[in-house]
């Protein structure tokens, strides 16, 4: 073995790239992780809510250290049309167990957390540098093309997030088109703690997620979301890609309209914004699930597509982590057994398979293709608001309470309602 | 409601921006129904027509995040590449 070559080089230092280098460095293997950013999260964003079960597996307590924003203890849930909004509003106290709890995070804060944790247990990471290509010598990768240099190691990890280049260039993703993808936006709004404990019904370093159905995505699949921060908001807007060609208007007007909606505005109302953000969300599930281990190499996080569309929010950092964790797991195996082959690294797939992420991403499998129907994101939400709008609206005498309901669901169909209801128990 | 300006969203951002070497080109004639996706896609709205109709784009700007090359990448898009290490948007907050 030449004295430069690299037991594992990982590209991407984002959660999966930090995760896996981190334990493998705690196992003793030399790691280097490369990232194109200036720092570890510098080219990151996020809605904003970590689910924290798989990262407190390996740090356990990690968010009395780590800088998390604030613990969600208020869920809000909106159907919203142009002007009008019924909100599901759901509290609960922090939970005893901490692998219960979910925080909302700031990227650029918390990866270079995570990336500081991976340094601390001995790997090398290298930022501010473009991995261009990789070396591949039959069929094995053997290493990376960076700045000019080659580097080599015994594997390399592709945690180089949804739009996998190099992952394309072996061939190995292929499957992320418009049908699997939308597109995020978002602003961090900066208010102050107290504006946001008062408008969220919230104490210091507790917070809300709050999404809404409906009119943000001009009422085709997607969705809007505010996750509280410490001191700001995200605010942001998701839209599937596959509809762009039929949409009405463009994805940055889609957040602007949100930020104005008469539900939103007080919120954000006195706010400075002081980013402005946007990225692809993999949603497509086990349906763009690209070939994860070849001879040296493997993919893990959003360069898997690892990300779960589940309606009501998107998750894929507790997957990133957790396969992440899989992968780390799977080349300190073959280290063990001096096997860097497909075959050597096997296990990889046997962990994803074995953990949450695989049977999640089973269990959501048909959730996409459910929830990619304009009645899910107009007809309903105009169905609730209508309803709520005659309930509280008193002019004269008062109708009964069915005669007030019927309108609005036939106005969606009967029969489009048994029908979308059968077809949702079974997709999830 | 009002109609959204993107470029001043943009301008709270923080870019290193690699003159003269752009990480994103359109072919010579690029389709305009596909130009059009682009044109509501694009978060940080760089893909414009004016008035006249002719259509502009500065990857100058660009959020990096690859909704132009999933919608339109073999169609219109000459080149998609990050840029350069350094290069490009920096999030403080993310
Ligand atoms: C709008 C939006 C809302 C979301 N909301 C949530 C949510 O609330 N909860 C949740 O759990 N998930 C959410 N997600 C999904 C979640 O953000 C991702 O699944 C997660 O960030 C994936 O992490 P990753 O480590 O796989 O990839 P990334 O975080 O994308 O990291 C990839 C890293 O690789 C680097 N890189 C790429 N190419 C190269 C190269 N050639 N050379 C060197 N470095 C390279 C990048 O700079 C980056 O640092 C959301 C996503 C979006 C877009
Ligand atoms: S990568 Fe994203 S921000 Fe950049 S030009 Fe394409 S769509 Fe616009």
């Amino acid at each position: 073995m030449s004295e430069d070559k690299f037991d594992v080089i990982i590209v991407g230092a984002g959660l999966a790239g930090c995760t896996s280098a981190c334990l493998l460095a705690q196992a003793g293997l030399e790691t280097l992780v490369i990232e194109r950013g200036n720092f570890p999260g510098a080219k990151n964003m996020t809605g904003g809510r970590l689910y924290a079960h798989s990262i407190e597996r390996i740090f356990p307590n990690f968010a009395e250290e780590a800088p998390v924003e604030r613990c969600i203890v208020h869920e809000k849930i909106s159907f919203i049309d142009d002007t009008k909004s019924a909100t599901l509003d759901f509290a609960s106290p922090e939970s005893d167990d901490p692998a219960n709890r979910s925080y909302s995070v700031l990227r650029s804060r918390f990866d270079q957390w995570l990336a500081g944790k991976a340094e601390e247990a001995g790997a090398s990471i290298v930022p501010g540098i473009r991995v261009d290509d990789l070396i591949v010598r039959d069929g094995k990768v053997c290493g990376v093309v960076a700045g000019g240099e080659e580097m080599e190691a015994d594997v390399v990890i592709l945690a180089d997030g949804v739009n996998s280049i190099l992952g394309e260039k072996l061939g190995m993703v292929s499957k992320v088109t418009p049908h699997h993808c939308a597109v995020g936006v978002k602003e961090v709004i900066q208010l102050s703690k107290q504006q946001i404990n008062d408008r969220f019904g919230c104490s210091d370093k507790e917070g809300a997620a709050w999404l809404f159905a409906g009119m943000p995505s001009a009422g085709y699949m997607g969705g809007g979301f505010i996750y509280t921060n410490e001191d700001s908001i995200s605010l942001g807007v998701v839209f599937g890609l596959h509809n762009m060609a039929e949409v009405g208007k463009t994805v940055p007007q889609m957040l602007e309209d949100f930020k104005n909606h008469p539900t939103v505005k007080p919120l954000v109302e006195g706010g400075k914004t002081v980013e402005y953000s946007g990225h692809v969300v993999p949603e497509g599930g086990l349906s763009m699930l690209p070939k994860l281990v070849g001879d040296g190499v493997l993919i893990a996080g959003d360069a898997a597509g690892l990300c779960l569309n589940v309606g009501y929010t998107v998750r894929g950092m507790d997957l990133a982590i957790a396969s992440g964790e899989a992968a780390a797991k799977a080349v300190i195996a073959a280290k063990e057994a001096g096997d860097y082959s497909e075959k050597g690294l096997a296990s990889y797939k046997a962990e994803l398979d074995n953990s949450f992420v695989m049977k999640d991403l089973n269990l959501y499998k048909n959730l996409p293709g459910f929830l990619d129907n304009p009645r899910m994101f107009n007809d309903y939400p105009e169905m609730v608001t209508g309803i709520m709008s005659d309930l509280f609206t008193i002019n004269g005498p008062s109708v009964p309470l069915r005669k007030k309901v019927m309108p609005h669901l036939k106005k969606v169909g009967f029969l489009n309602l048994i029908k979308d209801g059968l077809k949702g128990a079974k997709a999830i | 409601m009002s109609t959204v300006n993107v470029d001043v969203k943009l301008g709270v951002n923080k870019f290193f921006v690699d003159e003269g070497n752009p990480h994103i080109e359109l072919v010579e004639n690029p389709d305009l129904a596909e130009f059009a996706k682009l044109e509501k896609a694009c978060p940080a709205g760089l893909y414009k027509r004016d008035e006249a109709g002719n259509i502009h784009f500065d990857c100058a700007g660009c959020l990096e995040c690859g909704t132009c090359r999933i919608l339109c990448g073999k169609t219109i898009l000459k080149k998609w590449e990050y840029p350069q290490g350094t290069m490009g948007v920096e999030y403080r907050f993310g």
